[in-house]
């Protein structure tokens, strides 16, 4: 008996749950990223992800090859990033968690209506790597090139990352920012600089999910990615957002719930999916307010 | 002196609840929706107020409230001779019952103050970021389920058929309510508690200020305004489950935000300030005639300027339009009050 028959579902809907998994992990990242140097949940980072889309679709309409419209793609999404830094995040740099996420929350909608304003409500067709949707066969079954690449893909920015954390100097600044922002500055880290290396990374990596997403989801529509941001964040927090590595876990988690229950379960349950995902968010905030994959005593939530 | 200041305070929120009601009295009737509009989204922003406003905690999920409540409203106002076309599998009871107009929204307001209850126990446990996830989690199941669910309401179909009585004077009655209700609230020991926790959460527990239970009672007070509101609603408009998800979030708490988040003025200023651009702006989609020249605006730009407002406001101007204070009161206004009615 193999895995996926023990769990009720074939190994397509499995690929697929590691292939989303993937995916929400890097949009975990970026988010983490972000966070650790800022402490500012980023709502609208579904939006550069759409704005990526949307790259990728403005290439394939005028018929360009592929490579060029990924450099688009990376182009426009780190240009938004860094234009997101430079007007909303650094003035609001001193205020409350909470107030930081309502005005991210505020730039995501405005993105979002600039998009409705620019390219209608009908969507565009991004289409240019649908050939990855052609399935591989492998020992037998066939699995869509998709949910191989999205995990490989994943699995290896995952990779550069860490040796980037580890093994590189702004890596270095990036980590003891993330510890304690003002004592690495008293240290000679310039606040700037790993900010800004931090919302370029996190840029890269929207580019990265904007190019692997609308393989699967070709039309881009105005609110593209927006309920994946969603779910992400509920997993990012889930996981825990004061270590980049529980929060990843927390993103793959609930993407990987995500993707496996909604090809596991008959139509007629999984509409009600999100309900089910957020229930389950919501009783591990109450358990573990701090995350699900921090350690016991290193939870800084503090409860009431 | 401090009696007389807080009736002053009052004041200023209800002369411009009853100005806007009576600047709706002088306008054609299309532009008289706008100004009811108005005064529910101020019914709903002062619900938003006296949680967020009060405790500080930020709760993305005060508009399933307002759905719980038109959906109370909606359903139980409708003529039964009506709900099957509608409501075609509603559960048994609910299909024979039809109550009056103000039943139903005195019911609304009932069920959105259990709903929240309900919620909040377990929920007023988190705070910052956490908190924020959660309610927002409470967002999207209330909108999953009122979506897919056909025994307790409409599903996908539309709530038409309910007697359309929200008109200016209940607007208006509404919004009074929802004022006086929080304006009652913030002056009682409980709001004061509450305000204590939002400022120093540790200092209010060492002087026996339960943090959990005062919020609590703010989550329940702020749900049954809102599910009055949501009754209002529901009387007012053809609504859906679409009408009740993240678009009447963001701009709800944009009002909310605009104005000052920390006073009820503000958060009355904020929803007439940005429902009066938001209107304008939505008339301007179907080309309005400003100054001579006709404005033809495309559609979408109503978020767009709002957004762009809300993220301004936030940057310059972190506590709001009014600062997050309440009306300024002038002294003179205060002595004559005195002067007239010794206390």
């Amino acid at each position: 008996m193999t895995i996926a028959t023990f769990l009720g579902a074939d190994w397509q809907t499995l690929a697929d749950a590691f292939g989303l998994g993937g995916i929400y992990a890097l949009m975990a990242v970026g988010i983490g990223l972000v966070f650790g140097v800022l402490r500012l949940v980023n709502f609208a980072y579904g939006q550069l992800v759409m704005a990526g889309a949307y790259a990728l679709a403005f290439a394939y309409e005028r018929g360009w090859p592929v490579w060029v419209g990924i450099l688009l793609c990376f182009g426009v999404v780190v240009v938004l990033s860094l234009a997101m830094d430079l007007v909303v995040f650094r003035p609001l740099r001193t205020q409350t968690p909470a107030v930081m996420l309502v005005a991210t929350f505020a730039v995501a909608f405005l993105l979002q209506s600039i998009a409705l304003l620019w390219f209608g409500s009908l969507g565009k067709i991004a289409a240019s790597l649908s050939s990855l949707n052609q399935p591989w066969t492998v020992g037998g079954v066939d699995i869509r090139k998709i949910s191989i690449v999205a995990t490989a893909v994943a699995a290896g920015c995952l990779v550069a990352l860490v040796a980037l954390l580890g093994r590189t100097n702004v890596g270095l600044h990036m980590r003891a920012a993330a510890l304690d922002f003002r004592t690495a500055r008293l240290l000679g880290v310039r606040a700037n600089r790993v900010i800004g290396s931090a919302v370029v990374l996190s840029g890269l990596l929207a580019a990265t999910v904007a190019v692997l997403m609308t393989v699967q989801t070709p039309l881009v529509t105005p609110d593209f990615a927006l309920r994946d941001t969603i779910l992400v964040l509920a997993g990012v927090v889930l996981g825990g957002m004061n270590r980049l590595v529980s929060a990843t876990l927390g993103g793959f988690a609930i993407g990987f719930a995500s993707g496996f229950l909604g090809g596991a379960l008959p139509t007629n349950q999984s509409q009600y999916l999100p309900s089910f995902l957020f229930a389950a968010v919501i009783l591990v905030l109450l358990i573990r307010p701090g995350g699900l994959f921090t350690r016991v005593g290193q939870q800084a939530v503090e409860r009431v | 002196m401090r009696r007389a200041r807080a009736t002053l305070e009052l004041l200023a929120p209800v002369v411009l609840i009853v100005a806007v009601a009576l600047f709706g009295t002088t306008v054609s009737s299309s532009t008289q929706t706008y100004v009811i509009t108005t005064l529910v989204n101020v019914a709903i922003v002062v619900a938003l107020y006296i949680f967020i406003g009060n405790s500080g905690v930020v709760s993305f999920g005060h508009i399933s409230f307002v759905a719980v409540g038109a959906w109370t409203a909606g359903i139980l106002s409708m003529p039964v001779s009506e709900k099957p076309a509608i409501m075609p599998s509603l559960a048994g009871f609910l299909r024979h019952t039809t109550v009056g107009n103000v039943p139903s929204l005195a019911l609304a307001a009932a069920v959105g103050a259990v709903y929240a209850l309900i919620v909040g126990l377990p929920l007023m446990r988190l705070s910052g970021l956490a908190a924020g996830i959660a309610t927002f989690g409470v967002l999207e199941i209330t909108h999953n389920v009122l979506r897919y669910w056909e025994k307790i309401g409409p599903g996908l179909n539309t709530f038409s058929a309910v007697p359309e009585t929200t008109g200016l004077l209940q607007s208006c009655v509404g919004a009074l309510i929802a004022v006086v209700v929080a304006f009652g609230y913030q002056w009682s020991r409980y709001g004061r508690m509450l305000r204590a926790t939002r400022e120093d959460a540790a200092a209010a527990r060492a002087v026996g200020v339960s943090v959990y239970g005062q919020r609590l009672v703010a989550f329940t007070l702020s749900g049954a305004v809102a599910g009055l509101a949501g009754g209002l609603y529901v009387h007012l408009l053809p609504v859906n489950a679409e009408s009740f998800y993240l678009d009447l979030t963001f701009i709800t708490l944009a009002m909310l935000v605009i104005g000052g988040a920390t006073s009820l003025w503000g958060a009355v200023v904020g929803a007439v300030a940005v429902s009066a651009v938001d209107s304008f702006l939505a008339e301007a989609e179907n080309g309005v005639k400003v100054f001579g020249q006709t404005l033809d605006l495309p559609s979408g730009t109503r978020i767009v300027v709002v957004g762009a407002l809300m993220a301004l406001v936030l940057i310059l101007r972190p506590s709001g339009l009014t600062g997050g204070r309440e009306a300024p009161v002038p002294r003179a206004m205060v002595r004559g009050l005195l002067t007239k009615f010794p206390s």
